[in-house]
């Protein structure tokens, strides 16, 4: 096993309390597995991944377990944290765009950062170069600033930069959103060409745009309101899905390929609730077409086929 | 590049040419007669007054045309020649001035330069300091926005009247000849450091109050959180971060000149110090046409040569500027 969550509860603190944007997350993802991280905007995904590497105010660490291939990460501390960022756990955040310094060139900014962790960027700089050829950018980049670079530039350039040391882990964080739909394949078929070279041992791709996961996942889960709602593997999630809410993800959504803009999904009705004061029992409930009287109670996340996890009473008797 | 600057000459020859001629006009409009004000001050007959007032007129260069006088105040401008004093006849107008004018430098670029600096390193400083944060600087907020004159008179009354620690008139003691030895360098410092001292405070609370604003501004910016996941440690982190916040800060510096040599000008009236300011007022006072537009002119001069450097030292040190004007 590569990362293990266990009950892992993290909440916004706000001036009118708790936003409970991660309730319980307990899940593990093996080595080599590139996981995709689905489910609507506001969910909880870049919470999630944030809280493995930064988990910085506003946001609260609550309880809850993680560990890295068999390390315990003290991501409630954040000066202990630093020894596994960059080195055992790494992210390509959501803002890749703005993640790069404006005023200072690549290069630079990376030799300063590789020294202040103390690495040699002199040693470096031979495998620098061979990570840039391998996502299509030429050595140039690295005596410009982050302004020359366009958008899909940006993003190589942090995809490069965040696993130069050869994470354990990569959270990669709505890397193709921003992207044309062209680019997006390309960067999707990088991260996975950096898997297969063991650059990176394992993944979380997180995106609202599941079709994107179709292409380079080896499982899914997808989260609802906080909670996580369904996890299995790719195959399993998009022909026999059995979560009533990834049920209904899955046929509102277009055509493979197709994006969607980052909104309310037309097929489901109603709304996603506020994470402030979330309904007891089933986070879904308000909106799931099959609910009954146990729905009040909250479901566990359980598996209920080898590894198909779950959290839906209807399921799961 | 090359039409940047291009641009930015035109700018700055404009700006100029609008400020002399400002500073031109504005002298004639003022109500009073400098040439009678120079005559009431020796008692003279009438008669030997009249034939008097014909010669200074003309002296002056002030019995042709408006139009010509113009022209020539361009022409002796282009030739150093800035007139000849009325108030202080019959020196000559550069010579009263460069007079005065190392007095005002000696107060002001210590003041801009060492409270730019000391100001910026304070507020970043202080920024995520929380005791620092809730304590001294609403003490830069209150220094920011204290008037230059209203502190120079406080610290005048308390440290100088009150504690009597220091001198509050002149530039030494008016027992001194001025002489290159230490009780002359002692006195000197002595009566400089007060008005420093005000000009340095107000605008040290500016510079801290706006730089604590901007790094904090900065260290929540999208390229320091990804610092902060990448281990990089906070030295880093800050050092980036006070680096981009400067920016603004500089930018605030070239806007900010005119009110500061402004603010600089009337501390030098409180303290009674002889540089530019004390200057322009007896040059007022006497309606010295020639005098106040001397000082004026120097003045503008200094704060256009004063932005011009500004502006380079921003291209240098923001790369997306230098970029900006490649693509040009
Ligand atoms: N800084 C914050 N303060 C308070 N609430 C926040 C903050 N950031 C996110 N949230 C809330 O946490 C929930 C999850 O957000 P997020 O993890 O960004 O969702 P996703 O990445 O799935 O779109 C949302 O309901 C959001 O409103
Ligand atoms: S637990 Fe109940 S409300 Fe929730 S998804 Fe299952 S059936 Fe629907
Ligand atoms: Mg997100």
């Amino acid at each position: 096993m590569s990362l293990q969550i266990k009950n892992l509860v993290v909440y916004y603190q706000t001036l009118s309390g708790y936003v409970k944007a991660l309730d319980d997350v307990t899940l593990s993802i093996r080595d080599g597995e590139i996981m995709g991280l689905a489910g609507e905007s506001g969910c909880g995904k870049t919470t999630l991944g944030n809280s493995l590497i930064r988990l910085e105010p506003p946001m609260k660490y609550i309880k809850g377990d993680v560990e890295l291939d068999g390390e315990k990460l003290p991501i409630w501390n954040s000066s202990q944290m630093n020894v596994f960022r960059f080195k055992k756990i790494s992210i390509i955040p959501q803002y890749a765009m703005n993640a790069l310094n404006p005023t200072i060139k690549i290069g630079k900014l990376i030799s300063e950062l590789l020294s202040s962790r103390k690495f040699n960027y002199k040693k470096i700089k031979p495998e620098l170069e061979r990570r840039l050829d391998l996502v299509e950018l030429t050595h140039d980049v690295l005596s410009m600033y982050p302004i020359e670079l366009s958008g899909g530039m940006k993003q190589r350039m942090v995809l490069v930069l965040s696993t130069l040391l050869d994470p354990s882990l990569l959270i990669a964080d709505e890397i193709t959103s921003a992207l044309d739909v062209s680019t997006q394949k390309a960067v999707a078929e990088m991260l996975v060409e950096f898997r297969n070279r063991k650059i990176v041992k394992s993944m979380i791709v997180i995106t609202h745009d599941i079709s994107i996961l179709y292409q380079i996942a080896d499982s899914i889960l997808v989260m609802y309101a906080g909670k996580l709602a369904e996890k299995a593997s790719t195959d399993v999630m998009i022909n026999t899905p059995r979560h009533p809410y990834t049920k209904l993800l899955i046929s509102s959504l277009p055509k493979v390929g197709v994006r969607y803009a980052e909104k309310k999904l037309s097929g489901i009705p109603g709304n996603t609730p506020l994470l402030l004061d979330p309904p007891i029992g089933c986070r879904f409930r308000d909106r799931c077409p099959v609910a009954f009287d146990r729905c009040f109670k909250e479901p566990p996340f359980i598996e209920i086929e080898k590894d198909h996890y779950i959290a839906c009473w209807k399921e799961c008797i | 590049m090359k039409r940047y600057f291009g641009r930015k000459i035109v700018i700055y020859l404009s700006t100029f040419f609008l400020a002399v001629t400002v500073d031109w006009a504005i002298p004639r409009l003022m109500p009073g007669d400098p040439v009678m004000n120079l005559l009431s001050r020796v008692s003279v007959r009438a008669e030997a007054a009249e034939a008097m007032y014909g010669y200074y007129t003309k002296a002056f260069g002030l019995d042709i045309p408006v139009w010509k006088q113009y022209i020539n105040f361009w022409i002796a401008l282009f030739h150093g020649d800035l007139g000849t004093s009325v108030y202080l006849f019959p020196q000559k107008v550069v010579d009263v001035i460069i007079m005065a004018v190392p007095y005002s430098i000696a107060l002001l670029v210590p003041a801009i330069l060492l409270s730019f600096y000391a100001g910026n390193k304070f507020g970043a400083f202080a920024a995520r300091t929380k005791i620092l944060d809730n304590t001294l600087l609403p003490v830069g907020y209150l220094l920011t926005a204290t008037p230059y004159m209203w502190l120079g008179i406080l610290l005048a009354w308390s440290l100088g009247i009150v504690a009597g620690i220091f001198p509050t008139a002149g530039a030494y003691d008016f027992n001194m000849a001025p002489s290159f030895s230490w009780p002359f360098i002692f006195s000197l410092i002595k009566h400089w450091f007060l008005p420093f001292l005000s000009l340095f405070l107000v605008q040290f609370g500016g510079w801290a109050i706006g730089m604590r604003n901007m790094i904090i501004y900065e260290l929540e910016s999208d390229y320091s959180h990804y610092l902060e996941s990448l281990g990089a440690p906070r030295s880093l982190i800050r050092k980036y971060a006070y680096r981009n916040a400067l920016l603004p800060q500089i930018t605030g510096l070239a806007l900010q000149l005119g009110v500061i040599v402004a603010g600089s000008l009337v501390t030098e009236v409180v303290f009674s110090y002889p540089g530019l300011g004390s200057l322009i007022l007896s040059a007022i006072q006497n309606k010295d046409y020639f005098l106040i537009q001397g000082c004026f002119l120097f003045i503008i001069i200094g704060v256009l040569i004063a932005n011009f450097f500004i502006d380079i030292a921003y291209i240098i040190i923001d790369p997306r500027t230098r970029l900006g004007m490649a693509g040009e």
